[in-house]
């Protein structure tokens, strides 16, 4: 009897039933750090071996889609931008929304993408959609230096803007940005793993969003009544003061700051909650 | 006696069948639409082979594990076997934390590594190194822990000249290789082996087990799951046999395979079955008769012999086929052949009446060895499908003198004699 009561607190792991709602092991989480680590160097090693252009791509995406959106939104719709110079202001709001809506866009299918290697070994599942997060943050760095380089040139030709303090602020809004990506990310995962046409509805509902957000748009320009749309909305204040940061100006709004950072606690909570019940026994359904 | 390792207390897992969500949201809307305005659901499916699975269970719903208790020590080695379906890999997808049980629980002290299948998580454009840590890292090796083993992992493999090119361009057999040295030296307290034995040469194989037993021997546990009766006798001193998700049996591998065997053939050359009015369609008798035309599941390989089915008909019926299916011991089919092949006018009506079939299998064509028949009657029309899996098994023995071992021993479902026209030129 003795015996067996010593046994049984050296258990090192018990495998039971699926039990409550927050039965979430981030501990072992941060054990497979290397893990994580090697998977965001899979990725930025695969992107970079499987294209003739590599990196350059990185590049080419933000700079066509500034410039289709200088040409359709500024020349054509006449949008103002806050007396900035266009290129610039749609630059600053793509290479911010980017980062969100990839992040969003790639951990949207973890489960379903990931479903082979699931079913064979265990590893806390939560590795997969941070790595990714991560490996995005590669891209988004080249792209911010991308922009950076284009600030310069726009400031050799006399144009006029006004970086700021708030620049420092650059790290906390990238930080509101992975990990809203990461828990609607998440979210949608696990939903998808009953609903698959849910991820046909998550490009199409990404894109909406951009325009739900003042990324092709100022937010001065949005009519008082419908101000509070943006207030809800957690990454309208992220891009509107990226784009303040860097460029002076548009607006910080420090409650709407706050907002936007306590809705993303808690879509992440929600996330990690339902990714951690779908995970346990994901396999039984595919 | 050694510590205990594993323990396994109750432990069930049940699946559901045909009862799946229907996987998409538009669907879903629109069965629940049909429900509250009390219609059929139009998303309901009528598909046979569920149903029937369906009825043999409680709700659609089986046990895939039933109530499994088990203690394993340290420095075992056990294997597990059982036929397709009994639960050995359900026990093991459970044990390498892939899915969860349902009830019960399983204890395990030390860390717990699977071979389920090798070389998971590799991606052809990552070079054999960058693979290594990857494969590594997800079996759960942190990053040090394998660059103290490198050297010794891309020794075990054998390919270190190409350990820094993209494994897209490795044979399979290197890529294997590569990925059963990384899961060969993960050093896991506990080991579970699920038929990886079954790719690589025999060179490469014989390593491999060369390798488990050195696990075993290092004082480490070993779970070992196989079809293959030899390896698991060579390798386990104890064994378990699993049957419908229960353990029929633990003790020693000579003998509980040697039971396995036993459950698993019964010669059985008859198949009755009482009349049945009620059905339009109804199968009577299956006999396998030698060629003395006597019933007989001993069958020679140097003479013919004969299936017979006889079956009656109540009501005329459209649209319908006799069939069976000959499959080995291990469930390969051999051939599959329908009534109506040379009689179409089967398929358009069958009237009233007591039917004969006989099937003549030729003499020197079937390899000797042991092989089961599947029965069916499949109507599309009225929708009515009836089978009796493996309601016949019998063997075919070959008593001719051959001069080589190998020719008695050879291998392949058929054992033809053909025509070799050879010249000397």
């Amino acid at each position: 009897m003795q015996a067996e009561s010593i046994e049984k607190e050296n258990w090192t792991t018990i495998l039971k039933p699926k039990t409550g709602w927050f039965d979430i092991n981030l501990n072992e989480l941060w054990q497979y750090r290397d893990l994580i680590f090697l998977f965001v160097r899979r990725d930025f090693v695969s992107i970079y071996k499987q294209t003739i252009l590599g990196p350059i791509w990185f590049i080419i995406q933000p700079l066509l889609t500034t410039i289709m959106f200088t040409v359709v939104f500024g020349k054509i719709a006449n949008i103002p931008t806050d007396g900035l110079p266009p290129m610039l202001f749609y630059m600053a709001g793509t290479v911010a929304w980017t980062y969100f809506s990839e992040s969003l866009n790639k951990t949207s299918n973890t489960f379903t993408a990931n479903a082979s290697i699931f079913g064979k070994v265990y590893f806390p599942r939560l590795a997969i959609p941070i790595s990714i997060v991560i490996s995005n943050l590669f891209t988004f760095i080249i792209q911010f230096v991308f922009f950076l380089c284009f600030m310069l040139f726009f400031y050799l030709k006399g144009a006029e803007f006004h970086p700021n303090k708030w620049v420092l602020l650059t790290p906390v809004l990238l930080l509101v940005m992975a990990m809203l990506g990461l828990g609607m990310g998440i979210i949608i995962s696990s939903m998808t793993t009953k609903y698959r046409d849910l991820r046909f509805a998550v490009g199409f509902g990404v894109q909406l969003w951009m325009y739900g957000t003042p990324v092709v748009y100022p937010l001065s320009e949005v009519p008082e009544k419908w101000k509070f749309l943006f207030a809800i909305n957690p990454m309208s204040s992220i891009i509107e003061t990226f784009r303040y940061a860097f460029l002076g100006k548009g607006a910080v709004n420090i409650d709407y700051l706050a907002i936007s950072g306590i809705t993303t606690i808690i879509l992440l909570v929600i996330g990690i909650v339902l990714f951690s019940k779908i995970e346990k026994n994901f396999m039984d359904t595919v | 006696m050694s510590e205990m390792v594993i323990k396994i207390e109750n432990l069930y897992k049940q699946y559901r069948l045909g009862v799946l969500s229907h996987r998409t949201l538009y669907k879903d809307v629109q069965s629940w639409w049909a429900k509250a305005r009390g219609k059929e659901d139009p998303n309901q499916t009528v598909d046979h082979v569920t149903l029937k699975k369906i009825e043999q269970t409680e709700n659609g719903r089986f046990w895939a594990l039933n109530d499994i208790s088990l203690d394993v020590r340290q420095g075992e080695v056990l294997g597990i076997i059982g036929r397709n379906g009994a639960g050995k890999s359900t026990l093991l997808k459970i044990l390498s934390r892939v899915t969860t049980p349902t009830k019960g629980q399983i204890k395990i002290k030390g860390r717990i590594a699977s071979l389920l299948e090798v070389g998971t998580g590799f991606h052809p454009e990552l070079t054999g190194r960058e693979n290594v840590y990857l494969n590594g890292a997800i079996m759960g090796m942190t990053k040090s822990e394998i660059s103290r083993k490198f050297d010794e992992i891309v020794d075990f493999s054998g390919i270190s000249e190409f350990i820094g090119t993209p494994v897209k361009r490795y044979s399979s057999g290197m890529y294997v290789r590569l990925a059963f040295a990384v899961a060969a030296h993960l050093e896991p307290e506990i080991l579970v082996v699920d038929e990886v034995l079954a790719v690589g040469d025999i060179d490469f194989q014989k390593k491999c087990l060369g390798k488990m037993k050195d696990v075993a021997e290092g004082g480490r546990t070993v779970l070992f799951v196989s079809h293959n009766m030899d390896a698991i006798n060579k390798l386990c001193a104890k064994a378990i046999l699993l049957s419908s998700g229960e353990i029929m049996e633990r003790g020693n591998t000579n003998e509980v395979v040697k039971n396995y065997l036993k459950m698993e053939f019964k010669e059985d050359a008859l198949y009755e079955q009482g009349e049945d009015k009620n059905k339009a369609i109804n199968l009577r008798k299956i006999t396998l008769l030698d060629s003395a035309r006597k019933i007989n599941a001993k069958l020679d390989y140097n003479k013919n012999f004969y299936v017979v089915i006889e079956y009656e008909v109540h009501q005329i019926v459209k649209g319908c086929y006799i069939w069976f299916t000959l499959k080995t011991l291990d469930d390969n089919i051999v051939f599959q052949t329908l009534d109506y092949d040379l009689n179409p006018s089967f398929i358009v009506e069958r009237q009233c009446g007591y039917y004969n079939s006989e099937v003549e299998i030729p003499a020197k064509w079937l390899n000797a060895g042991q092989y089961k028949i599947s029965f069916g009657i499949t109507s599309y029309h009225i929708r009515y499908n009836y089978d009796r899996i493996d309601a016949l098994s019998f063997k075919i023995i070959d008593n001719n003198d051959y001069l080589l071992a190998e020719a008695a021993n050879r291998a392949g479902f058929l054992r033809p004699e053909l025509l070799w026209r050879t010249k000397k030129l």
